[in-house]
């Protein structure tokens, strides 16, 4: 009898267990995963509502089926023009095979191809340029961040120019940046498109601003038991750099880089309008251009895509920080 | 024993502020042996610190100087090891490294690298953390914070141990703990110690001399008490002991009836 009773209470006790674990399983699920779905539907249904109402020059605006199609169709695009290009060298091979037969000192080319950039090559395009744009600012900021962070003085030299280049928009920028490329880079054989360099300096100009800012702050308000700490052991500039002021910093330096990265991302596509550099920026502005009927959903479509790389870069950028960051408790987001 | 190991002699300082400089310390002279436990005690805000900063050649004194071993001190170093209130570790470095980094510091010409490790866990034994090498200070208790704090001072080999308020943000028991760990590796190093405090007790069971400071601002040396306890000392024995309660009082006297806390002085004023 007591055998019994105690099964079945104990039967009892696993049921609450998985009934309670179950409650928090979908409580969970809830938060993660179906708010996140129930906002996305509201948008998608008030963006559908909206587009009914809005007719333009160039039809009704689109909703997300549109965009959805006009998505589609991009990627089918880009499928059809590789297997163009797959077959443009397959030719040339062939050719110059037969060549080779006939006379086997012919001197054979391949030409590269050149068709029409795809959306797919147009956002690998936009990728490296933001990619090379926020390596250069990187390089720059920190290291200058780091000084003026360390010197009083040379921070309150070097303040008055970080502030009043701080807000200058990149279309302001991108003019004086072309001309200057176009002045000193000149080259037979350039390794870069002069539209790429354009707007990757132009993107490392706007982008600089909150790594150095952030990185001052950052090198600036180390604890100063932790600066004593260096100065009793006597560390050399260069390991208290390392051993102390990097790694204290290095939070600020990321919420710096993070905040540079969403800009410099930014920046970038209008950058890429102006200097046709063949991204993102540039699709979008050909599209505008090219004005059919198709267009506004095309467009659309690749400001989703933007605003996913996006996104996606700053997950990246909070991955690396959480990795690099030696406070494992602090809540990043 | 010499007498004059590290000399403090008519030390003063003043510190810019937007009005009248404000002048912390003046005239403060004291002579302190090879091997001796100072402690310097005084209500908040009397300089104690900056005596502390002074000699760890942090602060420079505005007029006087302080003489270690015949060689004047112009710059912190790591013959005067520093243990910080907030233990001050380095909250990206294990326990191990930590200590590591100021071995390196001093020792990395004298001795090899196995020397190194040897040196840096005998050093972090002598303080009982040798079961947390890997943790990072996160990880650990405040009593084992400052531990470690003092393991990397100890591992420095200085010739002064600086300590400044080593116990003060710990809970009774805790400091109880780590002022016995001090007492046997005082027993076994024979270092030469300067120890701010606050609490009573705690510097008339460590200390050879307390040095009792007058209140600011222009605070000074007021009196100079030795305690003649012998060692090794057992906090709950003297506990009962008249001569260490004598001791007490006469701390508690200069610090309540002579040295009236210039906080409560300004209360009954108002």
């Amino acid at each position: 009898m007591k055998a019994i009773s105690a099964i079945s209470k104990a039967t009892q006790g696993s049921e609450l267990l998985t009934v309670s674990n179950l409650c928090l399983l979908i409580n969970k699920t809830l938060k993660t995963l179906t708010l996140p779905a129930v906002g996305i539907l509201v948008f998608l249904l008030l963006w559908q509502l909206m587009a009914n109402n809005i007719i333009t020059s160039l039809g009704q605006f689109p909703g997300p089926s549109q965009v959805w199609e006009q998505s589609k169709t991009l990627v089918v695009e880009h499928q059809r023009e590789r297997k163009k290009e797959a077959a443009f060298y397959e030719r040339q091979e062939k050719r110059n095979a037969k060549k080779l037969e006939k006379n086997p000192d012919a001197t054979v080319k391949i030409r590269a191809y050149t068709g029409k950039a795809t959306f797919v090559d147009q956002i690998a395009t936009s990728l490296l340029t933001v990619a090379f744009g926020f390596m250069i600012a990187t390089l720059v900021a920190v290291p200058l961040g780091i000084i003026c962070g360390l010197s009083e003085s040379v921070y309150r030299c070097v303040n008055p120019i970080i502030q009043t280049f701080k807000p200058v928009s990149p279309l302001a920028w991108l003019p004086l940046v072309t001309m200057v490329v176009s002045a000193l880079y000149v080259s037979n054989d350039p390794i870069f498109e002069k539209a790429f360099l354009t707007s990757a300096f132009t993107v490392a100009l706007c982008c600089l601003w909150p790594t150095v800012v952030n990185t001052i702050v950052g090198v600036a308000s180390i604890d100063r038991d932790l600066i004593n700490v260096s100065r009793v052991l006597q560390l050399g500039t260069a390991t208290h750099i390392r051993k102390i002021v990097i790694p204290s910093a290095i939070p600020m330096i990321f919420t710096g880089l993070r905040l540079s990265l969403a800009t410099g991302w930014m920046v970038l596509i209008a950058a890429e309008m102006l200097a046709q550099n063949p991204g993102l920026g540039k699709f979008i502005w050909d599209e505008f251009q090219n004005g059919s009927s198709n267009s506004l959903g095309r467009i659309m479509a690749a400001v989703l895509v933007i605003g996913v790389i996006g996104f996606i870069l700053d997950s990246l950028m909070l991955t690396l920080q959480k990795r690099v960051s030696w406070d494992k408790q602090a809540i990043l987001r | 024993m010499k007498k004059n190991y590290l000399e403090i002699s008519q030390v003063g300082i003043e510190f810019a502020t937007e009005g009248e400089p404000f002048r912390a310390l003046q005239n403060v002279n004291l002579a302190i042996a090879k091997g001796e436990f100072i402690s310097l005690i005084g209500h908040s805000g009397c300089g104690k610190s900056t005596v502390l900063n002074i000699v760890a050649g942090l602060y420079e004194a505005t007029e006087g100087g302080v003489i270690l071993e015949g060689r004047e001190v112009d710059e912190p170093g790591p013959d005067r090891a520093v243990v910080f209130q907030n233990h001050a570790l380095l909250p990206w470095l294990t326990v191990y490294q930590n200590v590591e980094l100021a071995v390196k510091c001093v020792f990395k010409k004298s001795k090899s690298k196995t020397e190194i490790r040897d040196w840096v866990e005998h050093n972090l034994s002598l303080v009982h953390m040798d079961h947390a090498l890997h943790k990072l200070p996160a990880e650990l208790s405040g009593g084992m914070k400052q531990r470690v704090g003092i393991a990397r001072c100890l591992a420095m080999q200085p010739k002064m141990l600086l300590m400044d308020e080593p116990f003060g943000a710990l809970d009774a028991l805790t400091r109880a703990h780590l002022q016995d760990s001090l007492m046997e590796i005082q027993q076994q190093l024979g270092n030469t110690v300067i120890m701010i405090t606050h609490d009573v007790d705690e510097a008339v069971l460590l200390s050879d001399r307390i040095v009792m400071m007058t209140n600011g601002p222009a605070a000074s040396i007021g009196e100079v008490l030795r305690i003649d306890l012998p060692r090794p000392r057992d906090r709950v024995i003297l506990a009962d002991d008249s001569a260490f309660n004598n001791y007490r009082q006469q701390v508690l006297r200069f610090l309540y009836e002579k040295q009236k806390n210039p906080a409560t002085k300004k209360i009954q004023a108002a």
